[in-house]
């Protein structure tokens, strides 16, 4: 491991790199109101991050990552188009993994920019894939955009489509209810027999706590309204299969990709924006052709991306996390904007990792 | 030295505690007054009674304070991460059941597995304006368990009278350990189907890297021979 201060000259050296690209230099402050963060992730982020309170404030944690402030910030009074840099500790809590560090650096760099956006992501990632050619990484790429399109153009009822559209990020889940929905998987004993119910309500006891008789009443709606639906048929779930297994260098996969969008034209707006990506990519000397692409990259762990998403592995080290990660999220500034919203992109480095590889000069 | 044991301090899961060790020839008790936190232990050298709370031992194990432990399966996983490599269950000693379970209001008839909660939690969160309220004391074991299946709910802290949170609107719903399930009725509150967390017995740890010398070892081995666990 090499010593802090190396890591923080590293870490200085990335930003001045990213500044150097037009970037200014912003700073954050290190322990964050924890409301925003619990709205944004839920319960999960208590888990990844570390919360402490006082009296005063209530809630805060320790900033488990850059995005979230920089977009805040930037919301509240940046001018547009923005580009930002930055460089400090991130803290992650660990529960399961005593080798994974609690508190490490990052360096990242995010866009703020309405116009061409494919234009943009291929700045934030050439300008990180130049920075760390010396180290011989592999390079993940993904797109969450393809799989959100494909849901959207399923034909089934908008209430399954926002069910689906809130699992995209956990797969598990996702495919279960897609089980459901394409009535591979039974429905449960417990549904079956409250449908078959004249009164479902008929001894159910007290209606005790905030949630409503009528909220109950209105969710048995939506279940006898769901059980009359007719199942999404095997040909489209055997689209978002396909889509979901693309795995090929880009060149080759979007190839792929423009033959599943003859069967499923929804997705024709989002295989263009990955064609335009591509151009933009080559544009800046990136080998498309080699360059590997998976439409499910960034599925897990990525949650606030919705875009274009991309990782860089040091292939002979499987056991060190990724070195570089980043993508677009329009919908975390969304979210954080309070009614506005800018398409933005941006990546973050670890100089820790960067040194450990030997790079760092 | 001597090898330390920690065991509840009152109440029935001491008694049980002090009756299991009592059948296999190891008599543990308490000196003193009522009052006193000292015990003594008689039928093995070299062994020292640590009077303690249940939810104590297990951190109590984890900085190899004390050799040994009984406390709940329960606590030892919500409060010691990685706990399989810091401890190890020697022996569960048949009482002190409880499951940890999820539990909502016996009204919602439209909620019985965790599919339907996660269906809930979405709709309640659009129409309340905030994340379904889940009250508990075992933050890390439901954070574990729902962690796949259900989004959109929050954790709010419960110490105690956990049951009784929906009915005061402080919760939505609870994660709580029940052993019949006679306080959940009585609280017109039902298990999911599917909602059993984990179920847990009072259990006797032992601490896996502890430091010892040749007696404690010594010791180790006889009180092992003597409990029937090698």
């Amino acid at each position: 491991m090499a010593d802090r201060a190396a890591i923080r000259a590293e870490a200085a050296r990335l930003r001045d790199l990213f500044e150097g690209a037009g970037a200014t230099p912003v700073e954050t402050a290190i322990l964050q109101p924890a409301e925003a963060l619990l709205d944004l992730y839920g319960e999960d982020i208590r888990a990844r991050a570390y919360v402490t309170s006082d009296a005063l404030r209530g809630e805060q944690m320790l900033r488990p990552d850059f995005t979230v402030p920089v977009v805040q910030m930037h919301m509240a009074h940046g001018a547009e188009p923005a580009c930002y840099t930055y460089a400090g500790e991130v803290f992650r809590r660990q529960e399961d993994d005593p080798d994974r560090a609690n508190e490490y650096l990052q360096a990242g760099y995010e866009v703020f920019e309405r116009t061409a956006p494919e234009a943009a992501e291929a700045r934030v990632f050439a300008l990180i894939f130049d920075i760390l050619r010396p180290l011989g990484l592999r390079a993940a790429t993904g797109d969450i955009g393809l799989l959100m399109a494909a849901v959207e153009g399923l034909r089934t009822t908008d209430r399954r489509k926002a069910a689906l559209r809130r699992h995209l990020w956990r797969p598990r889940r996702f495919r279960a209810l897609m089980d459901r929905y394409a009535g591979r998987a039974p429905v449960p004993a417990s549904r079956a027999k409250l449908l078959a119910q004249a009164d479902p309500m008929a001894g159910a006891g007290p209606v005790i706590g905030l949630r409503t008789r009528e909220e109950i009443l209105s969710r048995i709606k939506s279940l006898q309204e769901d059980a009359a639906t007719p199942p999404i048929s095997e040909n489209e779930v055997a689209l978002i299969d396909a889509i979901l297994a693309v795995r090929e260098t880009s060149d080759n996969a979007l190839e792929r990709l423009r033959d599943i969008a003859v069967d499923m034209p929804a997705i024709r707006p989002a295989v263009e924006r990955l064609a335009r990506r591509l151009e933009a990519l080559s544009a800046r000397g990136i080998a498309v052709e080699s360059l590997d692409f998976e439409a499910s990259y960034g599925r897990t762990q990525m949650e606030y991306y919705d875009g274009f998403v991309f990782g860089f592995y040091a292939e002979n080290r499987p056991d060190l996390p990724p070195v570089a990660t980043g993508g677009r999220y329009d919908a975390l500034t969304r979210q954080l904007g309070g009614g506005r919203e800018i398409p933005a992109v941006g990546g973050v480095i670890r100089p820790g990792l960067t040194l450990q590889l030997g790079g760092g000069t | 030295m001597s090898l330390k044991l920690g065991v509840p301090s009152k109440g029935r899961l001491m008694e049980k505690t002090f009756d299991w060790f009592g059948a296999r020839g190891v008599e543990l008790g308490r000196a003193g007054s009522e009052r006193e936190y000292a015990g003594f232990v008689q039928g093995i050298d070299n062994v020292e009674l640590v009077l303690l709370s249940a939810g104590e031992i297990p951190r109590e194990l984890a900085a190899g304070r004390i050799h040994l432990g009984v406390t709940g399966t329960d606590l030892v996983r919500e409060k010691l991460g990685q706990w399989d490599a810091r401890v190890e269950e020697l022996a569960e000693l048949g009482f002190g059941h409880a499951d940890l379970v999820l539990a909502v209001p016996t009204a919602w008839v439209d909620v019985n597995t965790l599919d339907d909660l996660d269906a809930a939690a979405a709709a309640f969160r659009l129409r309340h304006g905030f994340r379904m309220r889940i009250a508990t004391k075992y933050h890390r074991l439901v954070r574990e368990f729902l962690r796949e299946t259900v989004a959109d709910y929050q954790l709010v802290d419960s110490q105690g009278a956990t049951e009784g949170t929906v009915k005061n609107e402080t919760a939505e719903a609870i994660a709580d350990i029940t052993s019949t399930g006679n306080t959940l009725r009585a609280n017109h509150l039902k298990t999911l189907d599917d909602g059993l967390i984990l179920r847990s017995q009072a259990t006797l740890f032992g601490v896996r890297r502890a430091p010892m010398d040749a007696a404690d070892r010594a010791t180790m081995r006889t009180l092992t021979q003597a409990l029937g666990l090698d």
